[in-house]
């Protein structure tokens, strides 16, 4: 990659905060770091995984409204954890966090099990318990700033 | 207390982490020394380790292991500590920054705060250097951002122990101590070597060059396998792990051919500079790849630009990288 070559297709994805440094040759063909403010195809790729974490977002958003899931679900997909993972985070063993994706269960859970659900999904307990409202719903690819 | 520590930005993480801290120690280490010494640059394709259901391909070797490689080839004393215990991980970092030891950690960045929120994945290979402690706050220099940043105590703990693949488990390292003579000729000999070897002889045909050639054959197929949806998805991530934020481009390979101009110069071995320009010209085929998949993610291909196409672009690199890499080895005898 020369110099001239190297990408500033910014799409706002590292929201102003910071660009990123690479390699590239001058004129006389020595490597020298210069800063990039992104580039197309990778911020397609980007921009397509987080499609992909939305329309699974909404997904579960409908199975929620439908009484399918529990909003544990959802706000577990809006923040991209799998059972495995939350069970981590939480101690909570896998089977229980897979019950508590069933509404009926989910309903019955205490005060302490909710906190740290809550606190695990980044989310208030009022806001877990109430389950998601449409704004929760990213309608479209989230670009900070635009 | 505020430890007297330069930040510098970096294209990679744990490289920017090995070079500045080397750096603090009067070691004169640049980040692309520190990624060629460490023989950072290597590729796996890894059908069976799957990220949120696709396959998952590396263009480095594990995390830890460029920062482990560099310290040991420049026989530097290094120390490197896990902990079960949050509140004590934390108290070994004070103890460590009130000796004036600026520490290098693994932390996940689903939680870092100041990181843009587009890249906030559960990834957890991510490296940063703490230098010091400022009313409650950490003075953090991570090497991907252009300015030095700050986390709360409990902010930076929570990043020291996030959960997921690759846990860090408050991974923390410093260097013990620094001689005052470093050998980086016979260092950058044996990182060399061994990127050689990773990239040509291990048995397995998912590692170095046959996995490029393994992950071309595949690919041809998955339109017709996986339907366009789930292809483009493959593609994207492969994509990701080529051109995200800590490569530098090409994954890695441009990093890589500036190592080995400065190797070059250091060795005084004008062939390594030639094997850096052909690097460079590797790198490029790379992103001529990353180029046209980007359009097919985005449906604008034209009719020439499909995944055969691709494949075949990945089998000239292959085939690239194997004679780069087999007169490497020999330059370097």
């Amino acid at each position: 990659m020369r110099l001239d070559q190297v990408p500033q297709d910014n799409d706002y994805l590292m929201e102003g905060r910071t660009r990123e440094l690479c390699y590239a040759v001058d004129e006389k063909g020595r490597y020298v770091r210069v800063l990039s403010a992104g580039w197309e195809p990778k911020n397609a790729a980007l921009i397509q995984a987080w499609e992909q974490v939305y329309e699974r977002v909404k997904a579960t958003y409908d199975d929620v409204l439908a009484g399918k899931k529990s909003p544990l679900a959802f706000f577990m997909a809006k923040r991209m954890f799998d059972v495995k993972l939350l069970s981590a985070y939480t101690n909570i063993p896998k089977r229980k966090i897979k019950s508590h994706l069933d509404p009926d269960c989910f309903r019955r859970l205490d005060t302490e099990t909710l906190k740290v659900y809550a606190h695990a999904l980044n989310v208030t307990v009022d806001g877990l318990l109430n389950g998601p409202r449409p704004i929760d719903v990213p309608f479209r690819t989230e670009k900070a700033g635009r | 207390m505020t430890i007297d520590f330069k930040h510098s930005q970096s294209a990679h993480c744990e490289n920017g982490v090995t070079s500045s801290l080397l750096r603090h120690h009067g070691l004169d280490i640049s980040e692309a020394m520190a990624f060629g010494i460490g023989s950072g640059l290597f590729f796996a394709y890894l059908p069976f380790v799957k990220y949120d259901g696709i396959p998952t391909t590396s263009f480095r070797p594990l995390p830890g292991r460029i920062f482990k490689r560099t310290a040991a080839r420049l026989r530097i004393r290094m120390v490197r500590k896990k902990f079960r215990d949050k509140e004590a991980s934390m108290r070994a970092l004070d103890e460590t920054l009130g000796r004036g030891i600026p520490v290098g950690l693994q932390v996940g960045v689903f939680h870092l705060t100041y990181f843009p929120a587009p890249y906030r994945f559960h990834f957890n290979a991510h490296n940063l250097v703490v230098y010091g402690k400022e009313n409650g706050q950490y003075l953090i220099s991570d090497p991907v951002m252009e300015q030095p940043e700050s986390l709360t105590y409990d902010e930076l703990m929570r990043v020291r122990f996030a959960r997921g693949l690759f846990e860090p488990r408050g991974h923390m390292y410093y260097l013990r101590d620094a001689p005052g003579h470093i050998d980086v000729a016979s260092a950058i000999i044996k990182g060399i070597r061994k990127t050689c070897r990773d990239m040509l002889t291990i048995p397995i045909p998912l590692f170095g060059v046959k996995g490029i050639r393994y992950i071309s054959r595949k690919m041809s197929k998955w339109p017709s396998k996986l339907g366009a949806k789930r292809a483009a998805l493959y593609l994207g991530q492969l994509i990701r792990m080529q051109e995200e934020i800590g490569t530098g481009g090409a994954g890695f390979r441009f990093i890589y051919a500036a190592f080995l101009q400065e190797a070059a110069e250091a060795l005084n071995n004008g062939r390594l500079e030639e094997l850096s320009q052909s690097m460079t010209e590797c790198g490029d085929r790379w992103r001529d790849f990353a180029a046209m998949a980007g359009r097919i993610i985005k449906n604008r291909a034209s009719e020439q630009e499909s995944y055969p196409a691709l494949s075949a672009i990945l089998s000239e690199i292959a085939d690239r990288e194997c004679r780069i890499f087999s007169e490497l080895k020999d330059a370097v005898l």
